[in-house]
């Protein structure tokens, strides 16, 4: 075990080793197999790990490949697959108790994509419920630690998806991002996780939050990687009438392509929402590097994001309260006996855990008669001012730069009784949903916090930050260039202090 | 206590007026569903047309079917109405077994279109507005083991129905009477079957009907509170429980009493409307425009074509036969009155038929024939190319007016080629002279006070003795040749 462990080695390494015929799918996913096996009571990123159908397609794909066919694009690889997102045949809890054993009749389009390309789904990822919060802690079905820190959150919601990929479980991962439940966790547990232009990924088969915040989007280790994942799940579907029919680029190939000369914006607003000083140093760190790599870097303003969270706390509780109406116990999910169809109602639905209510009942009021105009509707028109607020910097610049989070991972356990708190978590992630933007996370250093603990003894734990990119509509390949080049230039120091995050976490004790 | 006024059997004021705005959802005739792919057939095992869409199964989207959209908009402009270039798809919010997103994908503020009016011929002819007409889905259908939801043991659910395309039309309260609510349908009805939009059957719900009634004195404002009426099956069903309503609302108001703001439902068996829930408590449906789907834009171009292509509407046709094809107003009026029969006269005349000549055959004889038997046009196996054979059969002389009308039946009930059925019954015209005079003679020998009414100058005795000869002859004798040789004899 160690540096050239195969459950270390990033997808496209991987993909290189089986193509020349160097290891086989099947040993790619019994190395990722025993890896979850070994450090999943740490970490607790899954909650349906899918051994034998995985085992299965890896020699499949094995097969395939010594009749010299084609595999597809991820030919072997091994995919977790957030819990909100339709595979067939397996549960999709959206980590509710509504839905705890529910099995989908039907693949996600993007599962049915992954499964064309011949990915090895793995696994189902723990998440919180119906992916409202921001550090998985709102699962009703399990808990996942930060590798980085197990007495830490990973973010969330898709909190189980980026654990799973930090800790060397699995390659690649898909997330579903409503206000940064990609790129949070991403952050927070040091790995790459990209949000996608809203509707250049399907969302049909993903269990629905705010349909029109809803994305979702790849989880890997590095840039590359995340772009390996955008060319099998990026393209319009019939299925989704808000997925648009435009031209997908290779995103792999555009990574050859230089970031020099792109114009970068700082919205300064995003220094100012509770940042923390290890994340600020961080960041001014970063923008020095893409500075040295030819981006010009300048000061702008988005003044309307000021009022973004404020505006996502209606419009997705609104979307939500509608959404979450067919879980009523009468088709499918867990029901509750009941005298009455009104009790049935009430009964089953005291099963949606607290946070989940709170939003309905946020939605709800929001939606309701006399109250529609001054909240609904109030937050759909700043929601057009943010929106032109970003057109506008966009005249200007290629991409916008702030940090991912303002602060780095938090205590298990720290913000459950504060949701304000909790939800300030995505303060700077929630703009590029409002706005439909794509935007990256990208790790780029650490902080260093005192391990925390009420008389314990003190050390220092480093735990990742990362670089937000977010980039006009449709425009994933700048955001993607530019984080690719500016990954280059820290990837050394990221992944050494990952690969040795990986290795403390397999060791016994 | 409003409803005790029943009971003191005061007069009803004269003056009172009533006030009646209609709702009717009507079904689209698409073959799939208004978001998804199934069938939209009716009768199929239950849940036989259903996929993760028309069930709400997470994670799955709804995608606008392009033909309900065109038949909603050929609907609308056939009733006048302002055709929106960009409506939106809302969701109205509640929860019920039947409705498995728990909520339906209509639309609300921004709907397909508005501002249209049908007329209704009266008498006198009135204009009907139209306030508003939208695109909806349809929900499943429940079935309650026991009287209803309440008291059931249990239900079952049945989703094939559900997501099945739907066009809500909206009246203004320009209604008056349970009879103009009658002709208001009846032309709503017809306007539709018309257009291809629907098969506006109420018996298989394709069709139904809710209102809103409230009285008012004459000429002045509201006067009751609006009572909404649901259930309503048939147009026989809409026009009684809008007598009744209106009968019932008259003696409260007479008796001082206050109708009540709620919702009736008519019970078909009793015949009168009970109450079905309290409209003071108005359902909030929190409408939202709905996030899964973008703004329904029409181009005006396609606007343009939908128009061009649009099948001819009644009034049209009835123009075209009455002007044209010199049909009497009346008979046009019967022949517009559905699509099919329409259709059915259309083929005889481009088949070659006399118009008049077809016309007459379809309403006298054709619609005796279902009428008679309670047929529709689809139930007849016979078709426009055999009636026209069997008006050339009588042209050329083959067969006499009566036995065509004997062939008709049997065309009617079989399907067979009439030339067939003359060939094989041997109907042919009897025209060979020394028979018929044989005939005559026996029937002139019969027959002695018509014989003396003709020497008389009665013409109608003329008549008589070619009646006897053609019932002689079982019809088959050729009536002009008899009536000739019987003048010869007694002239």
């Amino acid at each position: 075990m160690g540096d050239n462990a195969l459950w270390n080695m990033k997808a496209s390494a991987l993909l290189e080793l089986m193509t020349a015929g160097e290891v086989s799918a099947t040993e790619v996913v019994e190395a990722f197999l025993d890896r979850i096996s070994e450090v999943e009571p740490k970490v607790g990123a899954f909650l349906e790990v899918m051994r034998e159908e995985g085992l299965a397609q890896a020699r499949r794909i094995d097969k395939l490949r010594q009749s010299g066919e084609y595999p597809g694009l991820l030919g072997g690889l091994p995919v977790a697959v957030k819990d909100n997102i339709c595979v067939a045949g397996a549960r999709c809890t959206s980590g509710s108790r509504m839905l705890a054993n529910w099995i989908a009749p039907y693949d996600a389009t993007v599962v049915r994509a992954l499964k064309e390309q011949g990915a090895v789904i793995i696994g189902k990822t723990n998440m919180d419920e119906f992916a409202m919060g921001s550090s998985t802690e709102n699962s009703a079905l399990g808990l996942t630690r930060n590798p980085w820190d197990p007495r830490r959150v990973p973010g969330g919601s898709s909190g189980g998806s980026a654990a799973a990929v930090a800790a060397g479980e699995v390659p690649l991962a898909l997330g579903s991002d409503t206000g940064g439940s990609v790129r949070q966790p991403a952050a927070f547990t040091g790995v790459t996780g990209l949000k996608p232009t809203y509707g250049r990924v399907s969302r049909y088969g993903l269990v629905a939050f705010a349909s029109s915040l809803d994305q979702i989007g790849p989880i890997a280790a590095d840039v590359k990687d995340v772009c390996l994942l955008m060319d099998v799940i990026s393209g319009f579907d019939e299925r989704d009438s808000t997925s648009e029919d435009r031209p997908v680029p290779s995103y792999s190939r555009v990574l050859s392509k230089s970031a020099r000369g792109l114009k970068a914006g700082v919205p300064k607003e995003c220094l100012t929402q509770g940042v923390s000083r290890g994340v600020r140093e961080c960041f001014e760190r970063a923008l020095e590097i893409l500075e040295d790599l030819g981006i010009g870097i300048k000061e702008t303003s988005l003044p309307m994001i000021r009022y973004a969270l404020d505006c996502y706390y209606i419009i997705a509780p609104a979307e939500a309260s509608s959404n979450l109406s067919r879980f009523d116990g009468v088709r499918y999910g867990l029901r509750a006996e009941a005298k009455s169809l009104e009790e049935m109602y009430m009964r089953t639905r005291r099963n949606f855990g607290p946070e989940v209510r709170r939003r309905i009942m946020l939605g709800t009021f929001a939606l309701s008669a006399g109250y529609y105009d001054a909240y609904y509707l109030r937050a759909a028109k700043v929601r057009t001012l943010i929106r032109r607020d970003f057109k506008r910097a966009f005249e200007e610049f290629d991409i916008l730069l702030s940090p991912t989070t303002p602060t780095t991972a938090f205590l298990l356990g720290e913000r459950t009784q504060d949701p304000l708190s909790m939800y300030m978590a995505d303060v700077l992630t929630v703009p590029a949903n409002l706005a439909g933007l794509p935007a990256l996370s990208v790790p780029c250093g650490f902080e260093d916090v005192p391990s925390g603990g009420n008389g314990e003894k003190e050390t220092l734990r480093r735990l990742p930050v990362g670089l937000q990119i977010t980039g006009r509509p449709f425009d994933e390949e700048t955001v993607l260039c530019a984080g690719y080049a500016f990954y280059q230039a820290v990837a050394a120091a990221v992944e050494a202090e990952l690969t040795c995050m990986r290795k403390g976490l397999g060791q016994v004790g | 206590m409003p409803e005790s006024a029943l009971n003191e059997g005061r007069a009803i004021p004269e003056d009172l007026e009533m006030v009646v705005g209609l709702e009717v959802h009507v079904e689209l005739l698409t073959k799939s569903k208004m978001f998804c792919r199934c069938s939209t057939r009716f009768g199929d095992p239950p849940n036989s047309n259903v996929c993760p869409v028309c069930l709400g199964l997470p994670g799955s989207l709804p995608v606008v079917n392009r033909e309900a959209v065109r038949l909603a908009v050929i609907a609308a402009l056939a009733l006048n109405c302002r055709v929106n270039p960009r409506s939106r798809f809302a969701r109205k919010n509640y929860f019920y077994p039947d409705l498995p997103k728990g909520y339906q994908i209509s639309q609300y503020e921004e709907p397909l279109a508005v501002g249209g009016y049908v007329m209704i011929p009266g008498p006198p002819p009135k204009k009907i507005r139209i306030r508003r007409l939208h695109l909806e889905e349809d929900a499943g259908k429940s079935m309650h083991a026991g009287e209803d939801i309440t008291r059931a043991a249990y239900s079952l659910l049945d989703f094939n129905r559900c997501g099945v395309p739907l066009i809500e039309i909206v009246s203004e309260p320009d209604i008056c009477s349970p009879e103009e609510a009658r002709q208001y349908l009846e032309e709503l009805r017809r306007i539709l079957e018309f257009t291809g939009v629907s098969d506006v059957k109420m018996e298989e719900g394709s069709m139904r009907v809710d209102s809103n009634v409230s009285l008012r004195r004459l000429g002045q404002e509201r006067l009751g509170a609006l009572v909404e009426l649901k259930n309503l099956n048939s147009f026989r069903a809409v026009v009684r429980a809008l007598t009744y309503e209106k009968d019932r609302q008259s003696r409260i108001l007479a008796a001082g009493g206050t109708v009540l703001r709620e919702t009736r439902g008519w019970d078909e068996s009793l015949e009168i409307t009970v109450p079905l829930r309290l409209k003071e408590t108005s359902e909030d449906y929190r409408y939202f425009p709905d996030p899964d789907l973008h703004p329904l834009v029409l181009s005006e171009e396609w606007l343009e074509k939908v128009r061009r292509e649009m099948p001819p509407l009644p009034e049209e046709k009835r123009g075209y036969y009455v002007n044209v094809l010199g049909i009497p107003a009346y008979d046009a009026g019967i022949l517009t009155s559905s699509r099919k029969l329409s259709e059915f006269f259309d083929e005889c005349v481009s088949r070659g038929a006399d118009p008049k000549v077809a016309s007459n055959w379809i309403l006298s004889e054709l619609l005796g024939y279902m009428n008679s038997r309670g047929l529709g046009l689809d139930a007849i196996p016979t078709s426009p190319e055999f009636l026209v054979k069997l008006i050339r059969l009588i042209d050329k002389g083959v067969i006499s007016g009566r036995i065509a009308k004997d062939i008709l039946a049997k065309m009617c009930e079989t399907g067979r080629d009439p030339e067939e059925i003359v060939r094989e019954e041997g109907l042919q015209q009897v025209t060979d002279e020394a028979f018929l005079v044989r005939v005559i003679d026996e029937v002139i020998a019969e027959n002695p006070s018509a014989v003396e009414g003709i020497k008389k100058g009665r013409s109608k005795a003329i008549a008589f003795l070619v009646g006897q000869v053609m019932k002689k002859t079982g019809g088959r004798a050729n009536p002009e040749l008899v009536n000739i040789i019987i003048k010869s004899k007694l002239e």
